[in-house]
């Protein structure tokens, strides 16, 4: 199989080379690394393409534009973490399934290691760094400190902007729709009973928090 | 200077802060995302580390050639860890590793290293004892009776086979580091269970002091028994650093490998009989089991678990080796599948008597350590009210004519938890501040939470003039978190370090209330004469006193002597059962209601405590239903390391679960007992006995799959 | 990830001329759920990207005069929360909304949902598509609980499209653009079972996009039912998808399509021709799940699906009946 390579099979898909299993065989001499996978024919030249080195980019995160230079294939959880120290979100599964990495994008919650920073320009970021106002925590936030909804917390700031993002949407939660609505994040330590309490709490203190402001 | 303080815990009625539920202390930093655990971490000159690992489960390396990798710009330092002549045991092993100036450059560059291997024969099937080979390799036999007489003189006899396969810790945070190593000092920032032993042994592996070597953890993303030592991977990362003159490098594993070497739990496979009188009495056990726990053997699951003074025992375990990661401690190392099988099997023996299975476990408790016999007996008792045993239970079969079919099933659990050795120093300053200074590291269990708040019943203080300093290796040393011996060692050592230093004010501030040392307590702020409370001090105008001399005075935790002290023990005991619906036509388990019963001594939070045994109990209810490492026969490749086919539980896929401690004056007065692990063991076993309760028929192996179940339904075990 | 060059065209013309005539030269990006992962794990290494989720015209579902047209990049959100879809075509709502992770739905396009890779483990673990080694499939002797019990090899992947079944099961058509023209092609005709390692598992062209779908008027009571073991984020073990024309309590015409069976969705004709004419009832649908898998076969751990499939198809199609009296 490693003999494959995208040059040599015309309109043909790609033969998988996954990350772990690229060297199988008795090494990687025949080429499929590096420059072995470039094909010789000549793409049509594009009207704007960027990259594939570093390019400046600029994000608007928790309402304050912020600059930075990363490579196109840079997602934006490394950009958060890696290249701005915003390190609230965790990256653990990395493949669009835990949720651990959760931020809220124009007002919708998606995992962002499975976002191009790139292509995170132009979209308001929120980050659960942006929820507190000051010292005081966010109801979110607070309600998971009040129902012990955190042990050793590396879910925890995934799941409360799952959280937000459910009760925005959702402003009168049933338990039901809390279990249904919550579905798209994993803790391990098992703290999922507090979580639903604590955000049926949430939702009735930021539901009170809009009728006063 | 006063006597010996009296160290024993306030009686239950006497307790202000002890008993109280306190939100735990990390909730604000946690919550609000600020808490940095160490993969969070930047530190300046930090270099991003990465990988190569090996795709063959077993294979030679032959060559390996870095050249390519060293040339790309960025990466500062390339460290060979599988050299020309090492035998690869499994898939997922550190071969090579770059450090880079940034993460991506870092993973690109490992991809340009040339290995060679020689591909070798491979094994990973460890549920096929039949086939294994010179892989399966007996280990322990043991023999009490005559098994053989008893089952042909037994009114019945049952017999079964059960299996609980491989599964992930899957730490949330990987397993990892940031390291530096420069000339001979080295500071780490690890994600660690044991902050107070890394130092030392990372010394013996890099050869330098430890007295270089500075390890500061604030926070831990989930380690449950797989993250004790610096493992391969600080010293790989520490070679990273080295070969780059010295800048920090921040190393940790991927996903994908966080499962496959991290650690996981050894399976256990196995084929019992039990015989016993009509009364479901049981008088003998045989079994023959086997398991797994990589390319090393590991010790066989205890049988019968708990119940180990049947008259007549034949147990026989055979260690199978395969080609993946290493076993490591998981959340009660080996008691889950020994619950798993004793208790399943018990509930096979009941249904063979028809008999109730929460009178067979009742009647059989005798056979528990004699201590624990009445404990199991009443916690079965309260654990069936809290399930409506009585009202719910219908026995196997017999669970209605419809498609959906609810059923009941219950299991035990044992474990010592007592507290490790450990010291504590509590320093009280002149201005009345109070510092509690412990090596020791909250898992997020609590462990800060009940810190401060032992600290403060014991000074009479509140708990926020209480400071606790935790998590660097320069403090008095706590041990490692694991085996649950954390409360028990870190409630004592601060009870005795706070009672010591108490002892040291007192003896100061005494002649100025015009009384002795001992006839002074110290309450709600003041320190003042026992039976004249009049005769007081605020704790500040006590601490002044001092002038500009501060106390600091250790406490001590020594397991022999605890028990004596009454301030920790060990032997947890807990029943559990589960109440589950299955759906006959799609083979799917929902659980509807899960309770657990559990006593762990003296309770410092009920609120954290709860959370404990909520945490174990739904990590258990993922493995009973979802989880399990799948292993490709052919290729030897795990095939589901990763989060998407390695299925944990969601929040919805729990049901609703109650927790009851057995918080009896019987069990307080014994002193504190570790909780971390007692609650996780007998999820397995109560949900299998459920699922089977349900549907008529032994569902053998966990996890409980609509393939499993249905292939029961239809007769297909094999 | 190996790196690439990235692109953000506004038009389609524009995107269509920054795509490749070969797979490998470019793949096209719009809610990433699945692409980022193929780049991260190297299964896919494109040299450029082409984000297509600024071109305006491939937002919006609107009424046509022929039925609906939903763009490519409406999310899976926006497609079960619609209006017109909930109306008109429920079974498509069901397996939109079905998909447990709201971040997922947010992110998820309808385009995505029918371009995506297979999940197949030996695919992600860099067997290629069929799952090879040294010329022999490892899947008939593998792990192969969550694989096809439908279709004769060499593949044995599932589709993992959520909106498959229930498209093929609503005669809908999607548009596919490229630099010549635009074709529409049926969505049963877009899925198809690759012959080999080199061929893909539905018929865009390296040099095309899928701009829309369109879903044909029809008054038809439908259901999509999922077997899923876990509410929390998690494939389907199998699904259904059917669509029925009625009178009075008869059905007319069924069309009865499964999902997470075969490599691509798998129209149940068994099933089909089981119902038309009878009433649907606990009776009825119980046939007409057996008729479904009446051609089924199995690997060697996957009998169970079977099973699943028999019972997708039964509710589903109670389901059907069910909404339609409401």
């Amino acid at each position: 199989m490693s003999s494959k390579k995208d040059s040599e099979l015309p309109v043909q898909p790609k033969t998988g080379f996954s990350r772990r299993g690229f060297m199988r065989g008795v090494g990687i001499g025949s080429g499929a690394l590096g420059t072995g996978l470039l094909e010789t024919e000549a793409v049509a030249a594009p009207p704007a393409t960027v990259g594939p080195g570093a390019v400046p980019i600029s994000l608007n995160i928790n309402g304050k534009p912020v600059n930075l230079t990363v490579e196109p294939r840079v997602t934006l959880i490394d950009a958060l973490r890696n290249y701005l120290d915003i390190t609230g979100a965790k990256r653990v599964c990395d493949r669009a399934t835990c949720g651990a990495c959760t931020v809220i994008m124009n007002g919708k919650t998606v995992y962002s290691c499975t976002v191009l920073a790139i292509d995170a320009q132009g979209k308001n970021i929120e980050t659960i760094e942006g929820l507190a106002t000051g010292s005081n925590l966010h109801p979110v936030s607070k309600a998971f400190w009040d129902n012990d909804a955190q042990q050793c917390g590396y879910c925890t700031p995934g799941f409360v902007m799952a959280c937000k993002g459910f009760i925005d949407e959702h402003p009168n939660p049933t338990e039901e729709e809390v279990k249904h609505g919550l579905g798209g994040n994993l803790c391990r330590c098992g703290t999922y009973m507090g979580i639903r309490k604590a955000v049926i709490q949430a939702a009735k203190e930021m539901k009170g928090a809009s009728k006063n402001g | 200077m006063a006597n010996t303080p009296d160290y024993h815990w306030p009686p239950m009625d006497q307790r202000k802060v002890i008993g109280t539920s306190p939100k735990r202390l990390d909730g604000p930093v946690k919550s609000s995302g600020r808490a940095k655990y160490s993969s969070d971490l930047k530190v300046p000159g930090m270099l991003f580390g990465a990988y190569l690992y090996s795709p063959h489960a077993h294979a030679k390396v032959t060559s390996i050639d870095t050249s390519d990798a060293e040339k790309v710009p960025g990466v500062k330092s390339v460290y060979v860890a599988a050299p020309a002549g090492t035998e690869i045991q499994w898939e997922g092993w550190e071969v090579a590793a770059v450090a880079a100036t940034t993460e991506e450059i870092a993973r690109e560059a490992t991809r340009k290293i040339k290995v060679n291997y020689d591909v070798l024969p491979h094994y990973v099937k460890d549920w096929d004892l039949a086939n294994a080979g010179a892989n399966a390799k007996q280990g322990l036999e043991k023999l009490v009776g005559d098994p053989d007489k008893a089952l042909q003189e037994a009114d019945a006899v049952s017999e079964g086979h059960y299996g609980i396969p491989v599964v992930y810790h899957c730490c949330l945070e990987p397993h990892g580091q940031i390291i530096q190593w420069q000339g001979d000092t080295a500071n780490v920032w690890p994600s660690t269970q044991n902050v107070p032993g890394y130092a030392p042994d990372l010394a013996q592996r890099l050869q330098i002091p430890a007295t270089n070597i500075k390890v500061k953890m604030d926070y831990i993303g989930g380690g449950f028994g797989s993250k004790f030592n610096p493992d391969a991977w600080a010293i790989v990362g520490a070679n990273l650093s080295k070969n780059a003159g010295g800048r920090p490098v921040k190393l940790y594993l991927e996903r994908d490998a966080e499962l496959m070497i991290a650690g996981n739990r050894p399976s256990a496979y196995a084929k019992i009989k039990i015989g016993g009188k009509k009364d479901g009495t049981i008088t003998v056990w045989q079994s023959e089991s086997w398991g797994t726990g990589g390319v090393q053997s590991v010790n066989a699951p205890a049988q019968p678990y708990v119940y180990t003074n049947i008259p007549n025992i034949h147990q026989v375990h055979t260690n199978v080796a395969v080609n993946a990661g290493t076993q490591r401690a998981w959340r009660a190392p080996g008691n889950q599948q020994a619950s798993y099988l004793t208790c399943c099997a018990l509930d096979d023996f009941a249904h063979k008597v028809g008999m109730d299975p929460i009178e067979v476990f009742k009647i059989n408790a005798q056979y528990a350590p004699s201590a624990r016999v009445d404990t199991y007996r009443y916690q079965l008792d309260k654990a069936a009210e809290l399930a409506e045993w009585k009202k719910l239970w219908k026995p196997r079969g017999q669970n209605g004519t419809g498609t959906m079919k609810r059923g009941l099933g219950v299991a035990f659990a044992a474990w010592g938890g007592a507290g490790h050795a450990g010291q504590c120093r509590t320093v009280i300053n002149p201005d009345g501040s109070v510092s509690v200074e412990i090596g020791s590291q909250d898992l997020g269990t609590g462990t800060r939470t009940v810190i401060t708040q032992v600290a403060a019943e014991s000074l009479g203080l509140s708990m926020s003039q209480v400071k606790l300093v935790m998590g660097t290796s320069d403090l008095p040393p706590d041990g490692g978190s694991g085996g649950s011996s954390t409360v028990g060692a870190v409630a004592t050592t601060t009870r005795k370090s706070s009672l010591n230093a108490l002892a040291k004010l007192y003896d100061v501030v005494a002649p100025a209330l015009g009384a002795q040392p001992e006839e002074l307590e110290a309450v709600d702020g003041h320190i003042r004469v026992k039976g004249s409370p009049n005769k007081s001090l605020t704790w500040q105008a006590a601490c002044r006193k001092l002038g500009t001399t501060k106390i600091a005075e250790m406490g001590e935790n020594v397991p022999r002597q605890a028990q004596a002290e009454g301030l920790n023990t060990q032997g947890a005991a807990g029943v559990q059962i589960a109440d589950v619906s299955v759906d006959i036509e799609t083979g799917i388990v929902k659980v509807n209601r899960y309770v657990a019963v559990q006593d762990c001594g003296l309770v410092i939070n009920p609120r954290l405590s709860e959370s404990q045994v909520y945490g174990a109990v739904i990590m258990g209810i993922g493995t009973a239903l979802y989880e399990e490492r799948i292993m490709d026969a052919q290729t030897g490749k795990t095939l589901n390391p990763d989060m998407e086919f390695y299925k944990l539980a969601g929040i919805a896929d729990i049901g609703n679960i109650v927790v009851h401690m057995d918080i009896r004056p019987e069990n307080d007065k014994r002193g504190v007992i570790g909780l971390g692990e007692p609650p996780a063991i007998p999820i397995c076993a109560a949900i299998g006995n459920a699922v089977t309760n349900a549907i008529g028929v032994r569902v053998p192996n966990i996890p409980m799959t609509p393939d499993h179940v249905l292939a029961a339904l239809e007769g297909r075990n094999g | 990830m190996q790196s690439f060059e990235y692109a953000n065209p506004t038009t389609v013309p524009d995107a269509l001329g920054l795509l490749g005539t070969r797979w490998g030269q470019a793949d096209v990006l719009a809610g990433g759920t699945d692409l980022i992962s193929l780049m991260k794990e190297h299964l896919h290494e494109p040299k450029r990207v082409v984000n297509i989720k600024n071109i305006k015209e491939l937002e919006g579902i609107s009424k046509t005069a022929d039925g609906l047209r939903i763009g490519a990049l409406v999310t899976m959100d926006e497609l079960a929360k619609n209006a017109d879809v909930l109306a008109a075509y429920k079974s498509l709502a069901d397996a939109a909304a079905g998909i447990p992770s709201p971040q997922i739905r947010h992110m998820g396009t309808v385009g995505g949902d029918l371009c995506q890779r297979p999940r197949c483990w030996y695919y992600r673990q860099g067997f290629g598509l069929l799952g090879m080694q040294d010329g022999k499939s490892l899947i008939p002797e593998g792990e192969n609980k969550y694989h096809a019990i439908f279709g004769s090899g060499p593949a044995y992947f599932v589709s993992a499209s959520s909106l498959g079944p229930a498209l093929v099961s609503l005669n809908a058509k999607v548009k596919l653009v490229s630099a010549k023209g635009t074709r529409e092609v049926a969505v049963a005709k877009f899925f198809v079972t690759p012959a080999n390692d080199n061929a893909r598992e539905i018929v865009l062209m390296p040099n095309e996009i899928l701009t829309e779908i369109v879903i044909p008027t029809a008054t038809v009571h439908t259901s999509t039912y999922e077997v899923r073991q876990k509410e929390a984020l998690d494939w389907p073990l199998v699904a259904a998808s059917v669509a029925l024309t009625m009178n009075g309590n008869t059905v007319t015409a069924a069309k009865v399509v499964l999902g997470h069976v075969a490599p691509t969705p798998w129209e149940a004709a068994g099933a089909e021709s089981a119902i038309k004419g009878k009433a649907i009832t606990q009776d009825t649908a119980e046939a007409a799940g057996k008729a479904a898998v009446a051609g089924a076969k199995p690997l060697s751990q996957n009998a169970y699906k079977v099973n699943l499939a028999k019972v997708a198809v039964k509710r589903a199609l109670l389901d059907a009946a069910k909404a339609r009296k409401a």
